[in-house]
């Protein structure tokens, strides 16, 4: 654990994933979004604007996937007190909330001509939205706080708090009756969805996921700079101080 | 986590701060996920974004109170007012059925066997007036080839057999006077 913990063992690492990471990442997004737009056949009842799930499904995965990567991350920043952890955390959360913005537009745009209507308070949208709202709680903390221990203290605490509405917008749409549809891909008897027009959604899973690590990664290095940054010109200011400069 | 043999005794007491730390996060995060639980379970009614036609044979709204109700249209129910958008069907949840009428746009995807929901109230003679018809989209994505494949072995599990070629709304099955 700690092995990771270290910055600058962390940046070397994190400077060899990124090439592959965004390349991987790029050239999956490629393939998905052809396989998607052009490849797959269209969906029976909803026609052409059901490519709009090729978008849609990868972002709603991702806003929850990077929201129980922040909430993880900032386990480890209260279990372990390290800085590194809160850096993660940080890195995560722009990202995500961006997201989850997508997966609200699109859903929004798909709404209209399926449903009838852009928006709804169903349990899902709702919840989905309560998610961007944490997001944007969690960087305000951060943002208000001069202080980083105490920040930090608090965001985790935002954080880890609101995984548990992570598993509310998973469960939504099988507790109550919503508009929204059940969940189509993992199921209990198997995905719902037929293997030539599912497969480009898998495959815009990955390129989000690489997408997501490569931008929290590169966001975690420059945090992990700005702190140093921060810390010299502590340094130097102390030094002024006692006049050496 | 384990590799620091060098520094046991403040290892021990750090350790120990951490575990306990790791039992509050735990104990912690238990008690308010049940804490959520219960209250959007006590909240369920509320939450519910519409009702389904059993509940109100059950608890009938009173007339004129506005709420929204979801089924799925009855096959063979739908009936359009020549020369007007003025509908008539019923919906179902395959127990109970409810007579719908409605004036207005139907989504796309409106259909007879489709899942619908609906904004409106019961009138005095138990009929619904929708004021608003949002199609509901189901969990299943398949492409029109497998579709008809599965009708044509007969192991089509949609709701009824006529949904592609029987558009309500543009075919106008038959007409009410």
């Amino acid at each position: 654990m700690h092995k990771f913990a270290n910055p600058a063992r962390f940046m070397r690492i994190a400077k060899k994933i990124v090439p592959w990471s965004f390349s991987l990442g790029f050239i999956c997004l490629a393939i998905g979004l052809y396989g998607g737009l052009f490849v797959a056949p269209e969906d029976e009842e909803m026609g052409e604007a059901g490519r709009i799930m090729y978008v849609h499904i990868p972002a709603s995965y991702m806003a929850m996937a990077g929201y129980i990567a922040m909430g993880i991350s900032s386990v480890m920043s209260v279990v372990w007190k390290h800085p590194l952890a809160d850096l993660t955390a940080r890195a995560c959360a722009p990202v995500g909330a961006v997201f989850t913005c997508l997966a609200l537009f699109t859903g929004s745009l798909w709404g209209k001509p399926m449903w009838g209507t852009y928006w709804e308070w169903d349990g899902r949208m709702t919840s989905v939205l309560f998610l961007l709202f944490l997001y944007l709680g969690y960087m305000a903390v951060w943002n208000a706080m001069e202080d980083r221990t105490r920040a930090a203290k608090i965001a985790s605490i935002v954080a880890i708090v609101g995984v548990i509405n992570v598993f509310v917008i998973k469960f939504s749409v099988e507790w109550w009756y919503s508009l929204h549809q059940p969940a189509s891909i993992i199921t209990s008897e198997g995905s719902k969805i037929t293997m030539d027009i599912l497969w480009p959604v898998l495959v815009m899973i990955i390129a989000y996921k690489l997408f997501f690590i490569t931008i929290v990664l590169w966001r975690t290095q420059s945090l992990i700079m700005e702190r140093k940054s921060e810390k010299l010109e502590g340094r130097i200011s102390a030094l002024r101080e006692k006049g050496y400069y | 986590m384990s590799a620091a043999p060098k520094m046991k005794p403040k290892k021990t007491k750090a350790s120990l701060r951490k575990r306990r730390r790791i039992y509050l996060i735990v104990t912690s995060m238990t008690v308010l996920s049940l804490a959520t639980f219960l209250v959007l379970s006590a909240m369920k009614e509320g939450i519910q974004f519409y009702k389904d036609p059993s509940q109100i044979v059950e608890n009938r709204p009173a007339s004129g109170q506005s709420f929204r109700l979801g089924g799925l249209v009855v096959a063979g129910s739908f009936t359009k007012l020549a020369g007007t958008m003025n509908y008539k069907f019923s919906i179902t949840d395959t127990v109970e059925e409810v007579k719908i009428e409605y004036k207005g746009l139907l989504p796309d995807l409106f259909r007879e066997g489709q899942g619908v929901i609906l904004e409106g109230s019961l009138n005095e003679n138990n009929i619904y007036i929708a004021s608003r018809v949002l199609a509901k989209h189901d969990e299943n994505y398949m492409p029109k080839e497998v579709v008809d494949s599965l009708k044509k072995q007969g192991v089509w599990q949609h709701d009824d057999e006529s949904s592609n070629e029987n558009i309500p709304n543009k075919n106008a099955p038959e007409t009410i006077k």
